[in-house]
Protein backbone atom coordinates (compact mmCIF):
# COMPACT_ATOMS: atom_id res chain seq x y z
CA UNK A 1 0.00 0.00 0.00
CA UNK A 2 1.47 3.33 -1.05
CA UNK A 3 0.97 6.73 0.56
CA UNK A 4 -2.20 8.54 -0.59
CA UNK A 5 -1.67 10.47 -3.79
CA UNK A 6 -3.21 13.63 -2.48
CA UNK A 7 -3.76 15.13 0.93
CA UNK A 8 -5.27 18.16 2.60
CA UNK A 9 -3.60 20.36 5.18
CA UNK A 10 -3.73 23.75 6.77
CA UNK A 11 -0.80 25.84 5.61
CA UNK A 12 0.87 29.12 6.41
CA UNK A 13 2.73 30.43 3.39
CA UNK A 14 6.13 31.47 4.73
CA UNK A 15 8.26 31.75 1.59
CA UNK A 16 7.94 31.96 -2.17
CA UNK A 17 9.85 32.37 -5.37
CA UNK A 18 9.05 32.44 -9.03
CA UNK A 19 9.64 29.37 -11.16
CA UNK A 20 9.72 30.13 -14.87
CA UNK A 21 7.18 32.65 -16.11
CA UNK A 22 4.00 31.87 -14.19
CA UNK A 23 4.68 29.13 -11.64
CA UNK A 24 5.47 29.73 -8.01
CA UNK A 25 7.31 27.61 -5.48
CA UNK A 26 5.86 28.16 -2.04
CA UNK A 27 7.37 27.25 1.28
CA UNK A 28 4.55 26.35 3.64
CA UNK A 29 4.44 25.58 7.32
CA UNK A 30 1.88 22.94 8.20
CA UNK A 31 0.68 21.46 11.51
CA UNK A 32 1.17 17.84 10.45
CA UNK A 33 4.34 17.88 8.36
CA UNK A 34 6.21 20.96 9.47
CA UNK A 35 7.88 22.84 6.64
CA UNK A 36 7.34 21.82 3.00
CA UNK A 37 8.03 23.20 -0.44
CA UNK A 38 5.38 22.84 -3.13
CA UNK A 39 4.67 24.08 -6.64
CA UNK A 40 1.69 26.34 -7.31
CA UNK A 41 1.33 26.06 -11.07
CA UNK A 42 0.20 29.16 -12.92
CA UNK A 43 -0.03 31.18 -9.70
CA UNK A 44 1.36 34.31 -11.42
CA UNK A 45 -1.13 34.10 -14.28
CA UNK A 46 -3.84 36.80 -13.96
CA UNK A 47 -7.09 35.18 -12.91
CA UNK A 48 -5.37 32.08 -11.49
CA UNK A 49 -7.51 30.29 -8.91
CA UNK A 50 -4.38 29.93 -6.78
CA UNK A 51 -3.10 33.53 -7.14
CA UNK A 52 -3.80 35.38 -3.90
CA UNK A 53 -4.56 32.12 -2.13
CA UNK A 54 -0.88 31.15 -2.22
CA UNK A 55 0.50 34.59 -1.31
CA UNK A 56 2.89 35.15 1.59
CA UNK A 57 1.21 35.92 4.92
CA UNK A 58 -1.80 33.74 4.19
CA UNK A 59 -3.35 30.96 6.24
CA UNK A 60 -5.08 28.53 3.96
CA UNK A 61 -6.52 25.09 3.55
CA UNK A 62 -4.58 23.35 0.82
CA UNK A 63 -5.01 20.27 -1.29
CA UNK A 64 -1.69 18.89 -2.42
CA UNK A 65 -0.82 16.08 -4.80
CA UNK A 66 2.35 14.08 -4.38
CA UNK A 67 4.81 15.01 -7.07
CA UNK A 68 8.02 13.38 -8.15
CA UNK A 69 10.21 16.08 -6.64
CA UNK A 70 7.96 18.65 -5.06
CA UNK A 71 4.32 18.24 -4.15
CA UNK A 72 1.83 20.23 -6.20
CA UNK A 73 -0.76 22.62 -4.79
CA UNK A 74 -3.99 21.62 -6.49
CA UNK A 75 -6.32 23.86 -4.47
CA UNK A 76 -5.91 26.55 -1.89
CA UNK A 77 -8.71 28.14 0.05
CA UNK A 78 -7.87 31.11 2.21
CA UNK A 79 -8.80 30.81 5.87
CA UNK A 80 -7.25 34.14 6.88
CA UNK A 81 -5.67 36.56 4.40
CA UNK A 82 -4.35 38.77 7.22
CA UNK A 83 -5.47 41.88 5.35
CA UNK A 84 -4.55 44.05 8.35
CA UNK A 85 -0.95 42.92 7.87
CA UNK A 86 -0.92 43.30 4.11
CA UNK A 87 -2.52 46.73 4.18
CA UNK A 88 0.04 48.35 6.46
CA UNK A 89 3.70 48.76 5.64
CA UNK A 90 5.04 48.26 9.16
CA UNK A 91 2.77 45.37 10.08
CA UNK A 92 3.54 43.63 6.82
CA UNK A 93 7.26 44.02 7.50
CA UNK A 94 6.82 42.54 10.99
CA UNK A 95 4.81 39.65 9.54
CA UNK A 96 7.46 38.93 6.91
CA UNK A 97 10.17 38.96 9.58
CA UNK A 98 8.26 36.41 11.65
CA UNK A 99 7.89 34.17 8.57
CA UNK A 100 11.56 34.39 7.71
CA UNK A 101 12.52 33.55 11.28
CA UNK A 102 10.49 30.33 11.18
CA UNK A 103 11.86 29.49 7.74
CA UNK A 104 15.42 30.06 8.98
CA UNK A 105 15.16 27.94 12.13
CA UNK A 106 13.37 24.94 10.66
CA UNK A 107 14.20 22.09 8.29
CA UNK A 108 11.74 20.42 5.93
CA UNK A 109 9.49 17.56 7.03
CA UNK A 110 10.03 18.05 10.73
CA UNK A 111 6.61 18.17 12.35
CA UNK A 112 6.15 20.74 15.12
CA UNK A 113 2.51 21.51 15.88
CA UNK A 114 3.27 23.97 18.73
CA UNK A 115 5.47 26.03 16.41
CA UNK A 116 2.68 26.14 13.82
CA UNK A 117 0.28 27.37 16.52
CA UNK A 118 2.79 29.94 17.74
CA UNK A 119 3.34 31.29 14.24
CA UNK A 120 -0.39 31.54 13.58
CA UNK A 121 -0.87 33.28 16.94
CA UNK A 122 1.97 35.71 16.23
CA UNK A 123 0.39 36.74 12.92
CA UNK A 124 -2.93 37.32 14.70
CA UNK A 125 -1.26 39.35 17.46
CA UNK A 126 0.51 41.46 14.85
CA UNK A 127 -2.80 42.03 13.06
CA UNK A 128 -4.62 43.14 16.15
CA UNK A 129 -2.12 44.80 18.43
CA UNK A 130 -0.17 48.02 18.31
CA UNK A 131 2.63 46.48 20.37
CA UNK A 132 4.49 45.02 17.42
CA UNK A 133 7.87 45.29 19.16
CA UNK A 134 6.60 43.18 22.05
CA UNK A 135 5.14 40.61 19.66
CA UNK A 136 8.44 40.33 17.76
CA UNK A 137 10.64 39.95 20.83
CA UNK A 138 8.22 37.60 22.58
CA UNK A 139 7.97 35.54 19.40
CA UNK A 140 11.76 35.36 19.04
CA UNK A 141 12.20 34.10 22.59
CA UNK A 142 9.45 31.52 22.16
CA UNK A 143 10.90 30.29 18.86
CA UNK A 144 14.29 29.95 20.56
CA UNK A 145 12.60 27.80 23.24
CA UNK A 146 11.00 25.58 20.60
CA UNK A 147 14.07 25.03 18.49
CA UNK A 148 16.37 24.33 21.43
CA UNK A 149 18.36 27.56 21.74
CA UNK A 150 16.73 28.93 24.88
CA UNK A 151 19.26 31.43 26.26
CA UNK A 152 20.43 30.93 29.85
CA UNK A 153 19.30 33.99 31.81
CA UNK A 154 19.68 32.98 35.46
CA UNK A 155 23.22 31.70 35.93
CA UNK A 156 26.44 33.03 34.46
CA UNK A 157 27.10 30.96 31.36
CA UNK A 158 30.84 30.88 32.18
CA UNK A 159 31.27 30.45 35.96
CA UNK A 160 27.76 29.28 36.83
CA UNK A 161 27.20 31.77 39.64
CA UNK A 162 23.64 33.12 40.01
CA UNK A 163 23.22 36.43 38.19
CA UNK A 164 22.63 39.43 40.48
CA UNK A 165 20.39 42.45 39.69
CA UNK A 166 23.24 44.65 38.42
CA UNK A 167 24.42 45.49 34.90
CA UNK A 168 25.49 42.12 33.49
CA UNK A 169 26.66 40.98 30.04
CA UNK A 170 25.10 38.92 27.28
CA UNK A 171 27.21 36.59 25.19
CA UNK A 172 25.80 35.11 21.99
CA UNK A 173 28.46 32.44 21.67
CA UNK A 174 28.00 31.37 25.31
CA UNK A 175 24.24 31.38 24.77
CA UNK A 176 23.30 33.50 27.76
CA UNK A 177 24.05 36.04 30.38
CA UNK A 178 27.49 36.50 31.99
CA UNK A 179 28.23 37.92 35.44
CA UNK A 180 30.13 41.27 35.43
CA UNK A 181 33.44 39.56 36.23
CA UNK A 182 33.22 37.03 33.40
CA UNK A 183 31.59 39.55 31.04
CA UNK A 184 34.40 42.08 31.32
CA UNK A 185 36.87 39.40 30.23
CA UNK A 186 34.76 38.47 27.19
CA UNK A 187 35.28 41.09 24.47
CA UNK A 188 32.42 39.71 22.37
CA UNK A 189 29.77 40.09 25.05
CA UNK A 190 27.82 43.30 25.55
CA UNK A 191 26.29 44.90 28.61
CA UNK A 192 22.68 44.16 29.45
CA UNK A 193 20.64 46.30 31.84
CA UNK A 194 18.72 44.96 34.82
CA UNK A 195 15.38 45.89 33.21
CA UNK A 196 16.21 44.23 29.90
CA UNK A 197 17.24 41.01 31.66
CA UNK A 198 14.05 41.03 33.74
CA UNK A 199 11.87 41.38 30.65
CA UNK A 200 13.72 38.66 28.74
CA UNK A 201 13.25 36.29 31.69
CA UNK A 202 9.55 37.10 31.84
CA UNK A 203 8.95 36.72 28.09
CA UNK A 204 10.91 33.50 27.99
CA UNK A 205 8.34 31.77 30.17
CA UNK A 206 5.05 33.71 30.30
CA UNK A 207 2.02 33.63 27.99
CA UNK A 208 1.33 36.42 25.51
CA UNK A 209 -1.45 38.01 27.57
CA UNK A 210 1.14 38.63 30.30
CA UNK A 211 3.92 39.55 27.88
CA UNK A 212 1.98 42.35 26.23
CA UNK A 213 1.33 44.15 29.52
CA UNK A 214 4.97 45.24 29.65
CA UNK A 215 5.40 48.96 29.02
CA UNK A 216 8.51 49.53 26.91
CA UNK A 217 10.50 52.74 26.84
CA UNK A 218 12.12 53.42 23.46
CA UNK A 219 15.66 52.83 24.77
CA UNK A 220 14.73 49.57 26.42
CA UNK A 221 12.96 48.33 23.28
CA UNK A 222 16.11 48.98 21.25
CA UNK A 223 18.32 47.25 23.83
CA UNK A 224 16.10 44.15 23.78
CA UNK A 225 16.11 44.12 19.98
CA UNK A 226 19.90 44.31 19.95
CA UNK A 227 20.29 41.40 22.36
CA UNK A 228 17.88 39.03 20.63
CA UNK A 229 18.91 39.93 17.09
CA UNK A 230 22.62 39.55 17.82
CA UNK A 231 21.95 36.17 19.35
CA UNK A 232 19.77 35.07 16.42
CA UNK A 233 22.31 36.26 13.83
CA UNK A 234 24.99 34.37 15.73
CA UNK A 235 22.94 31.15 15.76
CA UNK A 236 22.08 31.39 12.06
CA UNK A 237 25.57 32.60 11.13
CA UNK A 238 23.93 35.27 8.98
CA UNK A 239 21.51 38.15 9.25
CA UNK A 240 17.77 37.72 9.00
CA UNK A 241 17.24 39.73 5.83
CA UNK A 242 13.78 41.03 6.70
CA UNK A 243 15.26 42.77 9.74
CA UNK A 244 17.07 45.21 7.44
CA UNK A 245 13.72 46.22 5.97
CA UNK A 246 12.27 46.87 9.46
CA UNK A 247 15.26 49.11 10.16
CA UNK A 248 14.86 50.91 6.85
CA UNK A 249 11.17 51.56 7.54
CA UNK A 250 11.99 52.91 10.95
CA UNK A 251 14.53 55.31 9.39
CA UNK A 252 12.14 56.46 6.65
CA UNK A 253 9.41 57.04 9.23
CA UNK A 254 11.81 59.28 11.14
CA UNK A 255 12.59 61.21 7.95
CA UNK A 256 8.88 61.68 7.23
CA UNK A 257 8.17 62.68 10.83
CA UNK A 258 11.02 65.19 10.83
CA UNK A 259 9.77 66.60 7.54
CA UNK A 260 6.32 67.13 9.04
CA UNK A 261 7.79 68.73 12.14
CA UNK A 262 9.67 71.25 9.97
CA UNK A 263 6.67 72.25 7.86
CA UNK B 1 26.18 7.52 -25.21
CA UNK B 2 24.74 9.73 -27.92
CA UNK B 3 27.31 11.77 -29.77
CA UNK B 4 26.51 15.43 -30.19
CA UNK B 5 28.96 17.81 -31.87
CA UNK B 6 30.34 20.33 -29.41
CA UNK B 7 28.90 23.47 -31.13
CA UNK B 8 25.44 21.87 -31.10
CA UNK B 9 25.68 20.97 -27.42
CA UNK B 10 26.89 24.48 -26.65
CA UNK B 11 23.93 26.20 -28.31
CA UNK B 12 21.44 23.72 -26.80
CA UNK B 13 22.82 24.49 -23.39
CA UNK B 14 22.71 28.25 -23.95
CA UNK B 15 19.15 28.19 -25.28
CA UNK B 16 17.81 25.98 -22.50
CA UNK B 17 18.77 28.69 -20.01
CA UNK B 18 16.10 30.95 -21.54
CA UNK B 19 12.78 31.21 -19.70
CA UNK B 20 10.12 28.79 -20.92
CA UNK B 21 12.59 26.75 -22.99
CA UNK B 22 13.27 23.21 -21.88
CA UNK B 23 15.93 20.85 -23.29
CA UNK B 24 13.54 19.57 -25.98
CA UNK B 25 12.71 23.01 -27.37
CA UNK B 26 16.38 23.95 -27.17
CA UNK B 27 17.22 20.98 -29.37
CA UNK B 28 14.50 21.86 -31.84
CA UNK B 29 15.65 25.51 -32.04
CA UNK B 30 19.28 24.49 -32.42
CA UNK B 31 18.57 22.21 -35.39
CA UNK B 32 16.28 24.83 -36.87
CA UNK B 33 19.10 27.38 -36.76
CA UNK B 34 21.49 24.81 -38.19
CA UNK B 35 19.15 24.31 -41.16
CA UNK B 36 18.51 28.00 -41.75
CA UNK B 37 20.52 30.13 -44.24
CA UNK B 38 23.86 31.48 -43.00
CA UNK B 39 22.75 35.10 -43.17
CA UNK B 40 19.71 34.44 -40.97
CA UNK B 41 21.80 32.75 -38.32
CA UNK B 42 24.34 35.59 -38.49
CA UNK B 43 21.56 38.21 -38.16
CA UNK B 44 20.27 36.46 -35.06
CA UNK B 45 23.72 36.32 -33.48
CA UNK B 46 24.36 39.98 -34.31
CA UNK B 47 20.99 41.01 -32.90
CA UNK B 48 21.86 39.35 -29.61
CA UNK B 49 25.29 41.00 -29.46
CA UNK B 50 23.84 44.41 -30.39
CA UNK B 51 21.20 44.03 -27.68
CA UNK B 52 23.85 43.75 -25.01
CA UNK B 53 26.24 46.31 -26.53
CA UNK B 54 23.87 49.11 -27.48
CA UNK B 55 21.19 48.86 -24.84
CA UNK B 56 21.59 50.81 -21.64
CA UNK B 57 19.32 52.49 -19.15
CA UNK B 58 17.74 55.88 -19.78
CA UNK B 59 19.30 58.23 -17.25
CA UNK B 60 15.88 59.81 -16.57
CA UNK B 61 13.37 56.95 -16.39
CA UNK B 62 15.70 53.88 -16.31
CA UNK B 63 13.86 52.17 -19.11
CA UNK B 64 16.08 50.14 -21.45
CA UNK B 65 17.05 52.23 -24.44
CA UNK B 66 19.60 52.65 -27.22
CA UNK B 67 19.57 56.44 -26.91
CA UNK B 68 19.65 58.61 -23.83
CA UNK B 69 17.15 60.09 -22.96
CA UNK B 70 14.91 57.33 -24.30
CA UNK B 71 12.28 57.88 -27.02
CA UNK B 72 9.53 58.27 -24.44
CA UNK B 73 11.40 60.81 -22.30
CA UNK B 74 12.44 62.88 -25.35
CA UNK B 75 8.93 62.91 -26.91
CA UNK B 76 7.65 66.49 -26.42
CA UNK B 77 4.08 65.38 -27.20
CA UNK B 78 3.94 63.38 -24.00
CA UNK B 79 2.59 64.79 -20.74
CA UNK B 80 5.65 65.38 -18.57
CA UNK B 81 3.56 66.27 -15.52
CA UNK B 82 2.69 62.57 -15.04
CA UNK B 83 5.04 59.77 -14.11
CA UNK B 84 3.92 56.17 -14.04
CA UNK B 85 6.09 53.99 -11.77
CA UNK B 86 6.58 50.37 -12.85
CA UNK B 87 8.68 47.49 -11.56
CA UNK B 88 10.23 46.29 -14.83
CA UNK B 89 11.02 47.73 -18.26
CA UNK B 90 8.77 45.00 -19.71
CA UNK B 91 5.79 46.45 -17.78
CA UNK B 92 5.86 49.54 -20.03
CA UNK B 93 4.96 47.54 -23.14
CA UNK B 94 1.42 46.47 -22.10
CA UNK B 95 0.69 49.94 -20.69
CA UNK B 96 1.75 51.55 -23.97
CA UNK B 97 -0.35 49.05 -25.90
CA UNK B 98 -3.51 50.33 -24.21
CA UNK B 99 -2.91 53.74 -25.81
CA UNK B 100 -4.58 55.28 -22.73
CA UNK B 101 -1.52 56.77 -21.13
CA UNK B 102 0.47 59.69 -22.52
CA UNK B 103 2.70 60.53 -19.58
CA UNK B 104 6.24 59.43 -18.72
CA UNK B 105 7.52 56.39 -16.83
CA UNK B 106 9.93 55.49 -14.07
CA UNK B 107 11.32 51.96 -13.84
CA UNK B 108 12.23 50.77 -10.34
CA UNK B 109 13.97 47.58 -11.50
CA UNK B 110 12.30 45.36 -8.96
CA UNK B 111 10.01 45.47 -5.98
CA UNK B 112 10.52 45.45 -2.26
CA UNK B 113 11.11 41.88 -1.05
CA UNK B 114 12.51 41.88 2.48
CA UNK B 115 13.31 38.15 2.57
CA UNK B 116 15.40 38.55 -0.61
CA UNK B 117 17.20 41.50 0.94
CA UNK B 118 15.63 44.00 -1.46
CA UNK B 119 14.69 47.28 0.15
CA UNK B 120 14.31 50.74 -1.37
CA UNK B 121 18.07 51.19 -1.68
CA UNK B 122 18.25 48.31 -4.16
CA UNK B 123 15.62 50.01 -6.36
CA UNK B 124 15.59 53.29 -8.33
CA UNK B 125 13.69 55.03 -5.53
CA UNK B 126 16.16 57.76 -4.69
CA UNK B 127 16.34 58.54 -8.43
CA UNK B 128 12.55 58.92 -8.50
CA UNK B 129 12.53 61.29 -5.54
CA UNK B 130 15.29 63.38 -7.15
CA UNK B 131 13.28 63.49 -10.35
CA UNK B 132 10.26 64.87 -8.47
CA UNK B 133 12.22 67.65 -6.77
CA UNK B 134 11.94 70.31 -9.49
CA UNK B 135 8.14 70.47 -9.14
CA UNK B 136 7.33 69.70 -12.80
CA UNK B 137 5.61 66.42 -11.95
CA UNK B 138 2.06 66.79 -10.62
CA UNK B 139 0.97 63.16 -10.52
CA UNK B 140 2.74 59.91 -9.70
CA UNK B 141 0.86 56.81 -10.80
CA UNK B 142 1.91 53.69 -8.94
CA UNK B 143 1.70 50.74 -11.34
CA UNK B 144 3.57 48.14 -9.31
CA UNK B 145 2.23 44.58 -9.45
CA UNK B 146 -0.94 43.72 -7.49
CA UNK B 147 0.88 41.24 -5.26
CA UNK B 148 2.50 41.44 -1.84
CA UNK B 149 5.81 42.92 -3.01
CA UNK B 150 4.12 45.35 -5.39
CA UNK B 151 1.78 46.51 -2.63
CA UNK B 152 4.68 46.98 -0.22
CA UNK B 153 6.50 49.01 -2.86
CA UNK B 154 3.44 51.17 -3.55
CA UNK B 155 2.81 51.80 0.14
CA UNK B 156 6.44 52.71 0.64
CA UNK B 157 6.44 55.16 -2.28
CA UNK B 158 3.18 56.65 -1.00
CA UNK B 159 4.99 57.37 2.23
CA UNK B 160 8.15 58.90 0.81
CA UNK B 161 6.54 61.07 -1.88
CA UNK B 162 5.71 63.78 0.60
CA UNK B 163 5.19 66.88 -1.55
CA UNK B 164 1.63 68.21 -1.13
CA UNK B 165 1.73 69.39 -4.77
CA UNK B 166 2.01 65.87 -6.13
CA UNK B 167 -1.04 63.67 -6.47
CA UNK B 168 -0.22 60.00 -5.89
CA UNK B 169 -2.54 57.47 -7.51
CA UNK B 170 -2.54 53.69 -7.79
CA UNK B 171 -3.76 51.56 -10.67
CA UNK B 172 -7.25 50.28 -9.84
CA UNK B 173 -7.23 46.84 -8.33
CA UNK B 174 -9.89 44.20 -8.30
CA UNK B 175 -11.15 41.28 -10.29
CA UNK B 176 -9.18 40.28 -13.34
CA UNK B 177 -11.13 40.05 -16.59
CA UNK B 178 -12.17 36.48 -17.37
CA UNK B 179 -12.07 35.38 -13.74
CA UNK B 180 -14.89 33.92 -11.69
CA UNK B 181 -16.04 35.54 -8.47
CA UNK B 182 -16.18 32.24 -6.64
CA UNK B 183 -12.45 31.70 -7.01
CA UNK B 184 -11.27 35.19 -6.24
CA UNK B 185 -9.08 35.42 -3.15
CA UNK B 186 -10.13 37.50 -0.14
CA UNK B 187 -7.60 40.25 -0.75
CA UNK B 188 -8.70 40.80 -4.35
CA UNK B 189 -12.38 40.67 -3.45
CA UNK B 190 -12.09 43.13 -0.57
CA UNK B 191 -10.15 45.54 -2.81
CA UNK B 192 -12.74 45.11 -5.54
CA UNK B 193 -15.54 45.96 -3.09
CA UNK B 194 -13.69 48.97 -1.69
CA UNK B 195 -12.84 50.20 -5.18
CA UNK B 196 -16.29 49.67 -6.72
CA UNK B 197 -17.49 52.29 -9.19
CA UNK B 198 -20.73 53.82 -10.42
CA UNK B 199 -22.12 51.70 -13.24
ZN1 LIG C 1 30.63 34.45 35.73
ZN1 LIG D 1 13.49 57.62 -20.39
Amino acid sequence: MGAPRSYQTQALIIGQFKLGEVDKIVTIYTPEFGKLKAVAKGAYRPGSKLGGNVELLTHSLMMLARGRNLDIVTQSQTIDAFTELKGDLWRMACGLYVLELVDSFTVENDEDRPLFDLLLDALRWLSQSDHSEIVLRYFELQVLNYVGYRPELYRCAVCGSPVKPVVNFFSSDRGGVLCPRCGQKDALSSAISVDALKILRLWQSCDYATARRVVLRRGLALELEQVTCQYINYLLQREVKSMAWLHELRRSQMVVDNGRARN
Amino acid sequence: MVFVAEPVARLVEALSKLPGIGPKSAHRLTYHILDSPDEEARALAEAIVALKEKIRLCSTCFNVTDCDPCVICRDSERDSSRVCVVERPSDIVPLERTGKYKGLYHVLHGSISPAQGIGSEQLKVRELLTRLENGAVKEVILATNPNLEGEATAMYLRRVVTSPDIRVSRLARGLPFGAELEYADDMTLSQAIEGRQEF
